[in-house]
């Protein structure tokens, strides 16, 4: 059984090399034609070592006296010999480098081309960690092989060059090398069989302990206030205790297999001096050949072993390259129309019927249907976790509904040609997302606009006093995530990221929940200045903000429970009554608790 | 809010200044082993018997040209090979040959228990480490490169200590041996040996230098395509929504043709370099054979010396190739533990007091004495702010943002130490109390409440890990949650997801409201805790916690004004200053900053 795996990871590890030489065949080529210079050449070393001791060292000191040219000879052919072997060394490493290099970046452009092709959709369903590693090192271990590859062609050109050279040497001694080279191949399997299973898990425990580390820093304030460091450490040290047995048992393999990988052609050495002096003593071979055969085999004890480290890294390969694979094939991408959003001025929006569920089981919004005419703009309000966000992700086609459609002019988001949305609707997220980029580039996304629309989009998002401040002005980087600026700071920076490509349609999901009430009032006046200019939907729960819309659309566990003006649905809407007069009610009854207190005293 | 400056100095500090003398940064490097290996006494476990297990494995490698030797000299000599003598030889060896495996086997073992054993405990030193820095350390890394402290830096090291550290050893043993037996055979020839081979023991550290110069372009490089690549995932929803999927691809793009022509360079000095040691010996074979010759002829060696001397010759690279990769893999190990220390030696600044004093339970007493507080390199943010909050009362901290609300939470909770003046809880400078009393007594609602990616039950239990799962149900069932409860799909048992990102921002509160309800503290400290509830269940929270808190002191920090309407005082900050406090009926009642952040909340909320 575990041989059939190991068979199958093998097939597919090479279908895996297979593709990397049709993707660069001439560098592929070029590497393995330096590796099989440097293969020949290391043969080459040792004949040249043989015809050096056989020519010029025995007969010397046989005869009391040498030649100048038989000795130049001698130095320039070891020299050259090296030369060319050095030379060879360094095009395929060199090349095979080049190879690696180029296909990891090939598959970490594929794979991020998909991340921003896939639908949201299929983001949620994915962990980030699992992402990130798609990228990094699942596309750099699946091409882990071709680093060895070039070398270990250049092994078999060595080995089959060493087989002809003993072979022409002397034939009996070529059964030495025939024993114990197979052997050291039947080893080195034997070792990467052992090895790789062993490995897998040690990698595996590796990104556990990466991913514990990461989630335990992520919440290092929670750990902290709640005084659980301990007990993060006890769950660490329990991951890092488990890859430490992992890192043993794979110690323990390489422990015993690497002195016997070591000691094999040692062994061999020692054969073939036995059998060499018995082939002495018969007359059928020179001290000469012997000491060539005798050798190449110190020579060969160590390339030998790269066929074992393409092995070994084959299964390894096999999982990232299947890894970036499942992304490369992710289907479900999301479709796009001819259609183009092409009308002037403020959307309408039709929603209807629209049913939407991260867990079909489970669905967030059912049968969702609301109208919005153009340049209205419209407060969605209902109580945490009604489907609110959800349904603004609907609205800016981040995410398609399982049933139902969302229109736009008429238009079904779903028929939109590509980029037409994202022109016609800004959607400001609950949580705000900043690039590691200036203040203008995350306000602009690298278009062309002018700095005074810049400004001018962030007054309306009340950011212009707080950014004309920083020290660099528009140019000041904001760090990761926008690491350096407050919540409320980021909150209005991302507004004026939405504001300042005036689109049609404006989402505001809870966008102004960091900013203190007397600059989200300003905001608020700003926008109703303005928003003759685009289609609103808000979603809200104070009520300046759905006193600034024209019309509210009430949602309780994913349906729309009713849909009216603010003052309609005060009336006839028990839910939407209480959730929004909750701040008074708490206010008149605690009035009335005060007084009757006083009456009391 | 906080700024970058301590990441930036850190990073300046470890940069390697360009006009450094070399001996400067070799006597730090040497002072950073020491230090590193110091950290994990698991390395030294053991260390003599695996030394000497390493010599013996060392001195295996001269078996074969020995036996050359001998096999040529004594057994080859006069016409006929002695066949009996060469068995003998040949058997002597090949014992010698499995007993020398024998001792690389168990010496690979006992390095790789030690090594791992002390890599655990780095790891585990680290993360404890990173925890227990303060909240103005933490926020100024990158969150990727504190896990990789505890990740990669420490693998890094890893290579070294189980092969390169021992290489030294086996290298230079190798060295050792070789050059004694080379000499025994012929000092002449080992003479021109070291000369041909002395020029690279100059030449390799310079291009080792290089290698990891250009090594160090390709981690940066590497660190570029992480975040690029995060940057896409983690945005994935603003880049759909602004349509700016191009924008994102060609900043990918960069970065990750950056790292492939990093990495290109980097294989070029590589492939460059590893050859030289090759062609040096070929020089050196070259040389050997010519120089033998005449020795030969002036009967200064034999024929089987000098061929020996050749199989020699191989002996004596290989540990020269060898030190090429253990100076690099040293060099990596440095550069790690320096990252490593580099947490470990940031000091705890916000540390747990020795011999600390343990709070009595019950209500709490908190005072600011003068207190004042300014992020490193930045202006103050807090200026003398002194305020007494007796047992039981509540108080609802108002103001704009920026104003120093937070800063005052952070304070209260000891998340970092005053500048100046102190707060002292029942009495006690806060800075003596115990960590695991302070943690106990006094709990924070930070307003982003992170999730683990875990069950709902699990999260909240992380308040009390005692806690059991009625005690839980309780828990929210007072809180008034019960209902949110019932209308979850899997109860208890939902997952949250990562960061709980599975659940709207909203519910993320509720969870971290009932995870900090659950401590069951005697302080409770709100920070915007349920800035994205909706206000029903906000009221509802508000009179359910109002229950609960009867009894103990609590601190809101709340832009939603009913908290501060329903609290017996309010702190009004302006500035970075108490502007006002008193019951909210009579702030109200003066002009000033509180009535006015009244009137917007409340022309906000009314229709």
């Amino acid at each position: 059984m575990p041989s059939q795996v190991s068979t199958a990871v093998m097939r597919q590890g090479l279908k895996v090399i297979g593709v990397a030489i049709r993707a660069e065949p001439r560098v592929f080529t070029a590497a393995v034609l330096s590796s099989a210079l440097y293969g020949v050449m290391t043969v080459a070393s040792s004949w040249a070592l043989g015809r050096a001791t056989e020519q010029v060292v025995l007969p010397a000191f046989r005869e009391g006296r040498t030649s100048a040219g038989a000795m130049a000879a001698a130095a320039l052919l070891i020299v050259g010999v090296a030369v060319l072997k050095a030379l060879g060394v360094m095009g395929r490493r060199i090349l095979a480098g080049v190879m690696q290099y180029r296909m990891q970046a090939a598959s970490r452009r594929a794979v991020t081309r998909q991340y921003l092709r896939l639908p949201l959709a299929w983001h949620h369903r994915h962990p980030t960690g699992q992402l990130l590693s798609n990228a990094s090192s699942d596309a750099e271990a699946a091409w882990g092989p071709l680093a060895p590859l070039p070398m270990a062609v250049g092994v078999v050109v060595m080995l089959v060059t060493a087989a002809v050279a003993i072979l022409v040497t002397d034939p009996v001694l070529a059964i030495v090398g025939f024993l114990i080279f197979p052997a050291i191949a039947l080893l080195n399997l034997v070792y990467q069989r052992k090895l790789s299973p062993l490995a897998t898990r040690a990698q595996q425990l590796r990104a556990e302990v990466s991913e514990i580390a990461h989630e335990s820093f992520d919440g290092a304030l929670v750990v902290k206030t709640l005084g659980r460091e301990d007990a993060e450490t006890v769950r660490f040290r329990a991951k890092a205790d488990e890859l430490r047995d992992a890192n043993i048992a794979v110690g323990k393999v390489r422990g015993l297999f690497d002195p016997l990988l070591e000691a094999l052609p040692t062994l061999g050495v020692l054969a073939v001096l036995l059998v060499g002096s018995v082939r002495l003593q018969s007359g059928g071979m020179a001290a000469g050949e012997l000491i060539e055969v005798a050798y190449l085999f110190t020579l060969l004890a160590f390339p030998i072993r790269a066929l074992g480290w393409v092995l070994a890294e084959l299964p390894r390969s096999v999982v990232g390259w299947n890894r970036v694979q499942d992304v490369l094939d992710a289907s479900g991408s999301m479709e796009y129309g001819a259609a183009r959003l092409d009308g002037r001025g403020p959307a309408e929006i039709e929603v209807s019927g629209v049913g939407y569920g991260y867990d079909p089981e489970a669905p967030v919004l059912r049968e969702v249907g609301f109208g919005v005419a153009p340049g209205r703009t419209v407060a969605l309000v209902g109580p945490t976790g009604a489907g609110k966000s959800t349904l603004t992700q609907l609205l800016a086609r981040l995410i398609d509904p399982d049933l139902g459609t969302v229109r736009i002019d008429g238009t079904d988001l779903r028929e939109a040609a590509r980029g037409e949305v994202s022109e016609s609707v800004a959607l400001v997220p609950q949580q705000t997302f900043l690039f590691d980029d200036s203040v203008r580039g995350n306000i602009t996304l690298g278009r062309d606009v002018p700095d005074e629309r810049v400004w001018a989009a962030l007054r309306l998002a009340q950011a212009d006093g707080f950014v004309a401040a920083l020290p660099g002005g528009l140019d000041t980087h904001v760090g990761e995530r926008g690491a350096t600026l407050s919540g409320g700071q980021r909150q209005r920076i991302a507004l004026a990221r939405a504001l300042v490509r005036e689109p049609r349609l404006l989402i505001l999901d809870d966008a102004t929940s960091s900013v203190d009430p007397q600059v989200e009032k300003r905001i608020l006046h700003g926008l109703r200045e303005g928003s003759a200019r685009s289609t609103v939907i808000v979603v809200a729960y104070r009520m300046a903000t759905i006193a600034l819309a024209d019309e509210v659309v009430y949602l309780e566990h994913g349906a729309v429970t009713d849909q009216g003006a603010h003052e309609e649905l005060l009336g006839r809407c028990e839910g939407y009554r209480v959730l929004v007069t909750a701040y008074e009610k708490e206010e008149a009854e605690r009035a009335a608790i005060d007084s009757d207190e006083e009456v009391v005293a | 809010m906080t700024t970058v400056t301590p990441e930036r100095e850190r990073e300046e500090r470890e940069a390697p200044e360009p006009g450094a003398g070399i001996r400067a940064a070799e006597r730090s490097a040497l002072e950073t082993l020491r230090h590193g290996l110091r950290l994990s006494p698991e390395f030294r476990r053991g260390l003599g018997g695996t030394v000497v297990l390493a010599v013996l494995a060392t001195l295996g490698k001269v078996i074969v040209p020995i036996a050359v030797q001998q096999v040529i000299d004594r057994g080859l000599r006069g016409g006929a090979p002695d066949v009996s003598f060469i068995r003998n030889a040949v058997v002597l060896c090949a014992l010698a040959v499995l007993l020398t495996a024998l001792a690389g086997y168990l010496m690979n073992v006992r390095l790789y228990r030690a090594t791992e054993s002390g890599l655990a405990t780095l790891r585990t030193k680290g993360f404890r480490h990173v925890h227990d820095l303060s909240v103005l350390t933490q926020n100024s890394e990158r969150r990727g490169s504190m896990v990789s402290r505890v990740t990669g830096d420490v693998d890094q090291i890893s290579t070294f200590m189980q092969w390169g550290g021992l290489m030294i050893v086996v290298a230079g043993g190798q060295l050792v041996i070789a050059t004694v037996v080379m000499a025994v055979y012929s000092w002449q020839l080992t003479l021109l040996v070291w000369a041909c081979f002395l020029p690279l023991v100059f030449l390799l550290p310079r291009f080792q230098r290089l290698v990891a110069r250009r090594y160090t372009a390709v981690r940066e490089r590497t660190g570029d395509v992480l975040a690029a690549v995060s940057e896409s995932v983690v945005g994935s929803a603003v880049i759909r929504a602004y349509g700016s999927e191009d924008r994102t691809a060609a900043r990918i793009d960069t970065a990750v043709d950056g790292q492939r022509d990093a990495q290109t360079r980097a294989q070029k000095v590589v492939g460059l370099t590893f050859p030289i040691t090759e062609l040096v010996a070929s020089v050196a074979l070259a040389g050997v054979v010519l120089l033998g010759v005449e020795l030969g002829l002036h009967g200064a060696i034999s024929a089987g010396r000098l061929v020996a001397f050749l199989f020699l010759i191989t002996l004596f690279i290989s540990p020269l190739q060898t030190a090429t990769e253990v100076l690099n893999e040293a060099q990596n190990a440095i550069a790690g533990w320096r990252r490593i220390l580099g947490v470990l030696d940031s000091p705890a600044d916000v540390a747990d007091p020795e011999d600390g004093v343990t709070l009595p339970r019950g209500p709490i007493s908190v005072s600011f004495e003068g207190v004042g507080f300014s992020y490193p390199g930045g202006a103050p943010v807090l200026h003398d702010v002194s305020v007494d909050i007796p047992p039981r009362t509540r108080v609802a901290v108002v103001g704009e943002t920026g104003s120093g609300k937070t800063t005052f939470a952070k304070l209260l909770t000891r998340l970092m130490d005053p500048v100046s003046g102190r707060v002292v809880v029942d009495g006690i400078d806060l800075r003596d109390v115990r960590f695991s009393s302070l943690r106990e007594r006094i709990v924070m609602v930070p307003q982003d409440g992170f999730l683990f990616d875990a069950t709902l039950e699990e999260n909240i239990r992380f308040g009390r890990p005692s806690a059991t799962t009625e005690e839980i149900r309780l828990a929210l069932t007072e809180l008034g949650l019960a209902d949110w409860l019932d209308g979850l799909p899997a109860g208890l048992d939902t997952p949250v997801g990562q960061r709980g990102e599975s659940l709207s921002a909203g519910e993320r509160q509720l969870v971290a409201l009932a995870r900090a309800y659950l401590a069951d503290p005697d302080l409770l400290l709100l920070d915007e805790a349920t800035s994205a509830v909706d206000p029903a269940t906000e009221v509802r929270l508000a009179r359910a916690l109002d229950g609960i808190t009867r009894g103990r002191t609590a601190v809101s920090i709340a832009h939603r004004l009913s908290t501060a309407e329903a609290a017996d005082e309010v702190l009004v900050f302006q500035h970075g200053r108490i502007v006002q406090r008193g019951p909210h009926a009579e702030l109200v009642e003066e002009p000033g900053v509180y009535a006015d952040l009244y009137a917007s909340w409340a022309s906000a909320t009314r229709s």
